[in-house]
């Protein structure tokens, strides 16, 4: 079985190719230029240097959500127009719990947190057990405090990865109460080899949809819909300020 | 000589659209998906619903335009997609999803300019059309008079230093309570009033005769509303569209006539979402028949954002060379004649 993997959910970019064996190939760039610049000249480099037939993909994964939506929707209309082309399927990965395979089988939590802007993270709290991937908390949108506050009742280590590590590492470091480290470099932000792994393991539990069912999770509304939203229930009488939409708090 | 087939791709806005078009001119398919209903929730087009609902549909417009045409994309001789200007997160949906298509199949990818592409939409219905000709340019985004000079060549005579045309449609008719969007919505209303009711000033600008301003009646239209809500005075709607209408569409004809003689241009075209208001088609149909001018417009269908023009636009940029890397980026703001 092949899978090919795109993840253009943050700032980096990275397409990799993934059989039942090895990594065949995995190109990640963490660059200012725009994933719809980099991402599909990066599948073509992969496809020349390993004289790769796109035939023989059995199907396409890609990073579904969360992340900037802009960069999810680069992705996941690269993937749709390949699996239609190609008439393959597509693998929507959660962002995070791929990221969180960057750890393979590390002890304790493994928590991701990706930069969410207004004060929140993406993030989500998984655990290895016997090498395969636990959701202990499913990726959500929340506080950074919030997320600390949880992490802190469970009394167990816990690694932390993702673009939100530059941004929080002080909060954290204030505010843990329970061992923690940082992921490093080489496993501290996305990369397609991770999605193609998890992505293997949904493929083989059926989780696969048509290129044409396929859309990326943001995990939040827009803001045009999140303010109109507002709007109505100040209308209606209610408290706008306990507004909750998907993801806004959990 | 074998037939070129184009599937063309086009998400600048609020249409997720897909066709097939043949040697040029001949449309097999037209699949246009709108996201107008969506929009009037927002009074305009919120970019990242328009976003969002572009890759919940994509894939389905494709396949449709591929089945309506009766053909698969082994069948095809090039990709053509819009890659500006518009809404840059509308844009790259199309722009990915052309490009990936493209790349898996092996074929050629062709950007065209959307504006290109509005102009394009004259050829398909006038199989006698070929530059050199003058062409009034007029949208929700966009007000321009150019010469076509050659199949994607063109001068640009004049344009609007503030509003485009149809952005004007749209303010005056949130104004007036008509709610988005606009143009159809004033077309239509003013059609039972008298566009000599209100004299509204016609913006004239003075170094360069062919340009436009809009924002000048605009204001005048929404002076007048202010005036008669402190006097208390009953506006006739229908009144006021037609004369704001008027205004607005006898200058874009008389700056088109201008041009034309200026020119020495025969043949005149409109196209684009305003070039469908049936004010405009009918004044200008009239100037055209009194100066012996041939007057060509495109189907109200072709007027508003759709792929086939699209495809026609890709076809002589691909019978000319044009071909883009898969670097290919969506450029919001891309100007005319520019690549």
């Amino acid at each position: 079985m092949k899978i090919l993997s795109l993840d253009s959910s943050g700032n980096v970019a990275s397409v990799a190719v993934l059989d039942d064996r090895s990594l065949i190939a995995e190109y990640t760039i963490n660059h200012k230029k725009t994933h719809s610049q980099t991402l599909l000249p990066m599948l073509d480099e992969i496809v020349r240097m390993t004289e790769l037939d796109l035939g023989t993909i059995d199907a396409i994964a890609v990073a579904a959500g969360p992340g900037s939506f802009t960069g999810l929707r680069i992705g996941s209309a690269t993937a749709k127009g390949l699996g239609l082309a190609l008439k393959k399927p597509l693998i929507g990965v959660p962002t995070v719990a791929a990221m969180a395979c960057n750890l393979w089988n590390t002890p304790g939590l493994i928590c991701p947190i990706m930069d969410a802007r207004r004060n929140q993270v993406y993030t989500g709290i998984y655990r290895f057990t016997d090498g395969k991937l636990e959701t202990v908390e499913d990726q959500m949108a929340v506080g950074i405090g919030e997320l600390i506050t949880n992490l802190n009742g469970r009394k167990e280590p816990v690694t932390f990865l993702g673009d939100g590590v530059p941004v929080f590492e002080n909060q954290i470091r204030e505010t843990m109460q329970v061992p923690f480290s940082f992921a490093p470099q080489h496993q501290n932000r996305q990369r397609a080899g991770s999605v193609a792994w998890l992505g293997m393991q949904y493929y083989m539990e059926g989780k696969t949809e048509t290129a044409a069912e396929h859309r990326p999770d943001y995990l939040r509304v827009s803001q045009a819909e999140r303010e109109r939203a507002a709007r109505e229930k100040k209308k209606a009488g209610e408290d706008p300020s306990v507004l909750t939409c998907p993801g806004d708090a959990v | 000589m074998n037939d070129t087939l184009i599937l063309a791709i086009e998400s600048s806005c609020d249409e997720t659209a897909a066709s097939v078009v043949k040697n040029g001119r001949e449309v097999l398919s037209n699949v246009i998906s709108s996201q107008i209903e969506l929009h009037t929730l927002y009074g305009g087009v919120v970019p990242e619903i328009a976003s969002r609902k572009h890759i919940e549909k994509i894939n389905q417009v494709i396949e449709q335009a591929l089945s309506d045409a009766g053909c698969t994309l082994d069948d095809l001789s090039a990709i053509g997609v819009t890659y500006g200007p518009g809404l840059v997160g509308a844009l790259l949906v199309g722009v990915a999803e052309a490009k990936a298509i493209a790349y898996a199949k092996k074929l050629p990818l062709v950007g065209v300019h959307h504006i290109e592409g509005h102009v394009s939409a004259n050829y398909i219905e006038n199989p006698d059309l070929e530059p050199p000709f003058l062409c009034l340019i007029v949208s929700g985004g966009h007000t321009h008079l150019v010469i076509v000079k050659d199949y994607g060549e063109f001068e640009i005579l004049g344009r609007t230093r503030d509003d485009a045309a149809g952005e004007a449609f749209d303010k005056v008719a949130r104004a007036i309570g008509l709610g988005y969007p606009g143009g159809p919505k004033v077309d239509r209303l003013a059609k039972e009033g008298n566009p000599e009711a209100i004299v509204f000033p016609k913006g004239k600008l003075g170094d360069n005769p062919y340009d436009f301003s809009f924002s000048g009646v605009k204001s005048a239209v929404l002076n007048y509303l202010n005036h008669a809500q402190m006097t208390g005075e009953e506006i006739n709607r229908a009144d006021l569209a037609a004369s704001f209408q008027k205004s607005v569409v006898d200058v874009l004809v008389e700056h088109t006539m201008l041009a034309a003689q200026d020119y020495g241009m025969k043949k005149i075209a409109i196209a684009g979402g305003v070039a469908s208001n049936g004010a405009l088609r009918s004044a200008m149909e009239q100037a055209c028949r009194e100066h012996g001018y041939r007057f060509y417009r495109p189907s109200p269908i072709l007027c508003t954002d759709n792929a086939a023009m699209i495809g026609c636009a890709a076809y002589y940029e691909y019978r000319k060379g044009t071909r883009h890397g898969w670097d290919l980026n969506a450029i919001p703001n891309l100007r005319l004649g520019e690549r």
